[in-house]
């Protein structure tokens, strides 16, 4: 893996899809591009040397960057379907940045086959520093969604 | 034609489908599980989406997920493979109702055959020869009874909703009726849902051959010929062939006539198997209809030179059916299932890591698989690791071939089933044309197996 080789951070791009990783541990960040038009990357080495492993496609199983915070954690999408932050367009996101957050809270709404799902924090108590997916846009199962601080 | 096709299935499957749409200049879409994410398939569709959590009910059973996923990717068409979805006729109507096409039949076609004994009425009044049985669901152990006292012993029990061998149970004589009738109603129950069980003569040493069938929208109907499946462990085919060694081109005349009637009869559109059972006096008997593709479609591929997914897709789009004949004396095809199951002990199942791996190749092999050197099996779904398929002019020359084939297949990391293979090719009732569904039960390959090793 990554943290084995003398890389201390790497960007690979490939179309539109885009993956930065820093050796501060195994996890990889991939910025939130929506899966639909996502190619996916087959097993080819690109432009890296060949003692970086490739990654697994697409999905980040964890975020955490050189400037994040320790004891972050993302939240997952745990369904299929199109990600919106405001309950009705016209009215506000449920959650933005900086937004104290504890299980129960509704932080967005997936909709698939005009049913909408509320979906709830689960994590315990946080706050949010980073939304991961673009509002209104395709998310697939297990998509990052919401990077969140643990707090207490 | 579809410009984008979404495939509801997994493994060597969805395989198959993705390189039939890339030769149509059609674009793909997987699905899968988190436990698929290293898979095959969902490298080499044009799009991949992650549908769910690894269980079947939450991502490749779920229709709701897979709909998403449909709509998401703006797919025109799905294609439910075999297994999961392909014969849920809710499934069928959903996508009928969100303007996607289900290629397949539709869902009255699924809801007709999938109930046993609908079909068998169906099937009755169409003039195909069926199984002498209940006219109906048993009502109690005493109908039950009686039903088998008039059909004769030894019969057996199945449940209407039934398939893969669950809730069936085999009767010789009144004294264990009563036992057999509840322990299969409750396992059907668990198993589909529906506990309802009908009743059938047993025929004794049968052996299952089937017919291929195609039918469009347009009324058209046509036979394909047969396939031999005849070896089977617990109802689970293991080995499949066309031609049938055991069958002659009169008989394959009356059953593909018989096998049209039934096409004909409920209009099916699509691809499809008529499944009989034949008796030692070549008496054939309508079984079930499986509509959907089935996962020996290789075999009659390779005699009859001919795309099954391709003729799907085409029919699905509204295309008449190709009318191919098959002409049985040009070739012969036999496959091999092989799974990631211990055959030295009871075929218990081996996910794991493979290692190492070799598929044989060379003139006349085939090999439909999804599995590569590092893949890990996730232990979520079926066990079938590759379909091994040789085509020869004659079946002796297959046989060299299949033997040849498991001789040059090496799979490290996981146990496999191809020692089971190599000693089948060895077995005499095997090799002599004329074996039925009992031959598993007769034949000690574990025995065989291990001389084999030892040599």
């Amino acid at each position: 893996m990554v943290s084995k080789s003398n890389i201390s951070g790497l960007k690979i791009k490939q179309g539109d899809f885009e993956i930065k990783i820093s050796n501060k541990g195994d996890e990889v960040y991939t910025n939130g591009v929506p899966v639909a038009v996502q190619q996916m990357p087959v097993f080819q080495p690109q432009t890296v040397t060949s003692t970086v492993a490739q990654p697994t496609p697409a999905e980040a199983t964890a975020a955490k960057q050189d400037a994040e915070p320790a004891n972050s954690f993302t939240f997952k999408s745990p369904m299929i379907g199109t990600f919106y932050r405001k309950p009705t367009p016209d009215k506000d996101v449920f959650v933005k940045v900086g937004d104290v957050i504890k299980n129960g809270d509704v932080l967005c709404v997936i909709e698939a086959m005009k049913l909408f799902n509320e979906i709830e924090f689960d994590g315990g108590e946080g706050r949010v520093i980073k939304i991961l997916a673009e509002d209104s846009s395709p998310v697939e199962y297990d998509q990052p969604l919401f990077l969140i601080e643990k707090v207490n | 034609m579809f410009k984008k096709v979404l495939i509801a299935n997994r493994g060597e499957i969805a395989l198959r489908i993705i390189r039939t749409c890339r030769e149509m200049g059609i674009k793909t879409v997987a699905v899968y599980s988190t436990a698929d994410r290293d898979s095959l398939h969902v490298r080499f569709a044009d799009e991949a989406i992650c549908i769910g959590p690894p269980r079947g009910k939450d991502s490749y059973l779920n229709i709701q997920n897979i709909m998403a996923a449909a709509e998401l990717t703006a797919a025109d068409a799905i294609h439910p493979g075999y297994g999961f979805l392909a014969e849920n006729a809710v499934f069928a109507e959903t996508c009928a109702k969100y303007g996607i096409k289900f290629i397949g039949p539709t869902a009255a076609h699924i809801r007709a055959m999938g109930d046993k004994i609908t079909a068998k009425e169906t099937m009755i009044k169409a003039g195909v020869p069926c199984i002498p049985g209940s006219d109906g669901l048993i009502e109690s152990i005493a109908d039950a009874k009686r039903l088998a006292k008039k059909i004769g012993y030894p019969v057996i029990l199945k449940a209407t909703a039934g398939g893969g061998g669950k809730g069936m149970r085999i009767v010789r004589e009144e004294s264990e009726i009563e036992r057999a009738f509840n322990t299969a109603k409750t396992e059907a129950g668990a198993a589909f849902g529906n506990d309802g069980m009908y009743v059938e003569k047993f025929i004794e040493e049968p052996h299952h051959i089937e017919i291929q069938v195609a039918g469009d929208q347009y009324g058209g109907a046509t036979h394909l010929s047969e396939r031999d499946c005849s070896v089977q462990r617990r109802h689970q085919k293991l080995v499949e062939e066309a031609p049938s060694p055991f069958i002659d081109e009169k008989i394959r005349k009356k059953m593909g006539d018989a096998a049209v009637k039934a096409v004909e009869a409920i209009k099916y559109e699509s691809v499809g198997t008529i499944e009989f059972l034949v008796d030692k006096h070549k008496n054939f008997y309508f079984m079930e209809m499986n509509t959907r593709i089935q996962v020996e479609h290789p075999v009659t591929e390779e005699v009859m030179d001919f795309d099954f997914i391709k003729e799907q897709i085409l029919i699905a789009s509204g295309q008449k059916i190709s009318g191919v004949k098959y002409f049985p004396d040009k070739m012969h095809a036999i496959e091999c299932r092989v799974n990631a199951e211990d055959p030295f002990n009871n075929f218990a199942p081996s996910p794991g890591k493979i290692t190492a791996l070799h598929t044989p190749k060379g003139y006349g092999v085939r090999v439909d698989t999804h599995i590569y050197a590092g893949y890990t099996i996730p232990p979520y779904y079926d066990s079938l690791l590759a379909k091994v398929i040789c085509r020869a002019k004659t079946r002796e020359e297959c046989i060299v071939k299949m033997r040849r084939s498991m001789q040059e297949f090496i799979i490290e990391g996981v146990k496999t089933t191809i020692p089971f293979h190599l000693a089948l090719i060895e077995n005499a009732e095997f090799r002599s044309g004329n074996y039925d569904t009992g031959l598993l039960d007769r034949f000690d390959f574990v025995s065989a197996m291990r001389e084999m090793k030892s040599e």
